[in-house]
């Protein structure tokens, strides 16, 4: 590949004490910016149900208290937003999905993909692996607080080791699939799978 | 849908160098670079692009930055606001000159979109440099000679802060179906007749289309804002899925 242009003058903060933990072409922030495509919804705890399905059929189904009585997982992960910015060290409590599995009395996952539906009617697609064996989790807490719904509340998908549009806000439903049906963003020109570590930021990278 | 309407993976976005061709000085904080991009394959109005620049030791740094220019514009221009502390930002918005390269990839982007063909109405609300990819929704409104009733509900800070404002005047007094509405949060120049608070939900009823016209929303500017619009919108009986936001944070872009 040719050489990139030299932007003249342009110093930036140089690579220099850049950690290895932060992708290609990404950069840190300390706070926590707030990406979606619609309205935040109101949460509605009295009314709020997490399904589990495979395909069309349901595997279980809980309440907000039923949900919150399931074992509880904490997870101290780095996240890294297509957009760029990558967060460290970020603290999430909530319920994995080996425990949901669990709960419906499942030991492997009942189909290869998944796709998940949330509250305003977005949608991403995962496959199930990278759900499973502690590195996925259904967040209701950040940082020891209940999740604010800007960032999902009251429970959004963390997959931290893929970008974080995958860590879908609002999720409602958890539905197992045999083949792969890409979701909201995923339609809209961003990679099927989004690794950040091989920058898979946009459909075809 | 099955898998097997999946649509063949499409080829890698690839980088493109930009040549800046104009710097037009919108603001004191606010630039608008005019390129040169010699493989552009065209964009909607409203998608974004990510920027890439090299320093002469090899580093690198990428953000994403909203197209301003209507797709049916000879040349692509970015408009970008200088951020405390932004590392892309200050250069872009700050040190480039005519002839400076970067690379760009793109466009980005197939939901914060809007084409003539969509129709209206339209209701764009935007605050601070969340303007950009509405005023790129405008700029393509006005080349297609589109005459679908849209509005413009624009938030500053203060007269100096607003981007395009000649512009915008122009185009709002064509007689061709488009408002403009400025609304100045941080103080009025003396004989200003715009609105003067922060956008609230009176002030998207008054200006706004009403929710039975089932206008085409699209709401972008700092989070705060855009959350509050979208609530307000919602609560007035928009239906979500009519609502399109886009947030600029400090960081976030």
């Amino acid at each position: 590949m040719a050489e990139p242009p030299i932007s003249r003058g342009f110093r930036g903060r140089g690579s220099g004490g850049k950690s290895t933990r932060v992708p290609p072409g990404q950069h840190l922030v300390t706070d926590f910016p707030v990406l979606s495509a619609g309205p935040t919804p109101e949460p509605d705890l009295a009314n709020w149900r997490f399904t589990l399905e495979d395909g069309e059929t349901p595997l279980g189904e809980w309440s907000w208290q039923q949900f919150n009585a399931l074992s509880q997982t904490e997870l101290t992960v780095d996240i890294h937003c297509v957009t760029t910015w990558s967060k460290l060290d970020t603290n999430w409590r909530g319920v994995s999905i080996d425990t949901l599995l669990e709960a419906v009395g499942l030991s492997e996952p009942p189909g290869p993909f998944v796709l998940l539906h949330c509250d305003g009617g977005y949608t991403t697609n995962v496959p199930a692996e990278d759900l499973l064996d502690g590195k996925a989790m259904v967040a209701t807490q950040f940082d020891g607080e209940a999740l604010d719904p800007e960032h999902g509340g009251p429970a959004r998908l963390l997959v931290p080791h893929l970008y974080f549009w995958k860590s879908a806000k609002w999720v409602r439903r958890l539905q197992f699939l045999d083949s792969e049906i890409p979701g909201f963003w995923e339609e809209n020109g961003y990679h099927i799978y989004g690794d950040p570590w091989r920058e898979q930021r946009y459909d075809g990278d | 849908m099955m898998a097997t309407d999946l649509p063949a993976a499409k080829p890698k976005l690839q980088w493109m160098t930009a040549t800046v061709r104009e710097v037009i000085d919108e603001t004191p904080r606010v630039r608008s670079l005019v390129l040169d991009i010699p493989d552009w394959p065209g964009h909607k109005a409203g998608q974004h692009v990510d920027v890439r620049l090299t320093s002469d030791d090899g580093y690198q740094a990428q953000r994403s930055y909203s197209i301003a220019s209507s797709p049916d514009a000879p040349h692509v221009m970015l408009t970008v606001e200088r951020l405390l502390d932004g590392e892309v930002s200050s250069y872009l918005a700050g040190d480039v000159i005519a002839g400076d390269q970067f690379e760009m990839r793109g466009p980005v982007g197939g939901y914060f979109v809007w084409t003539t063909a969509l129709g209206g109405p339209v209701f764009l609300v935007g605050g601070g440099s969340g303007v950009v990819p509405l005023m790129a929704m405008l700029r393509h409104r006005a080349a297609a000679k589109s005459n679908v009733p849209t509005t413009l509900l624009y938030s500053s800070r203060t007269a100096e802060d607003i981007i395009y404002r000649a512009e915008l005047d122009r185009l709002s007094g064509q007689g061709d179906g488009f408002t403009l509405a400025h609304t100045l949060t941080r103080g009025q120049p003396d004989g200003w007749s715009g609105l003067k608070r922060r956008i609230d939900r009176a002030m998207l009823q008054s200006v706004g289309f009403a929710p039975e016209l089932k206008p085409r929303i699209f709401v972008c500017g700092p989070t705060p804002l855009v959350e509050s619009a979208a609530r307000e919108l919602l609560d007035l009986g928009h239906a979500a899925q009519l609502i399109k936001t886009e947030r600029f944070g400090p960081t976030g872009r």
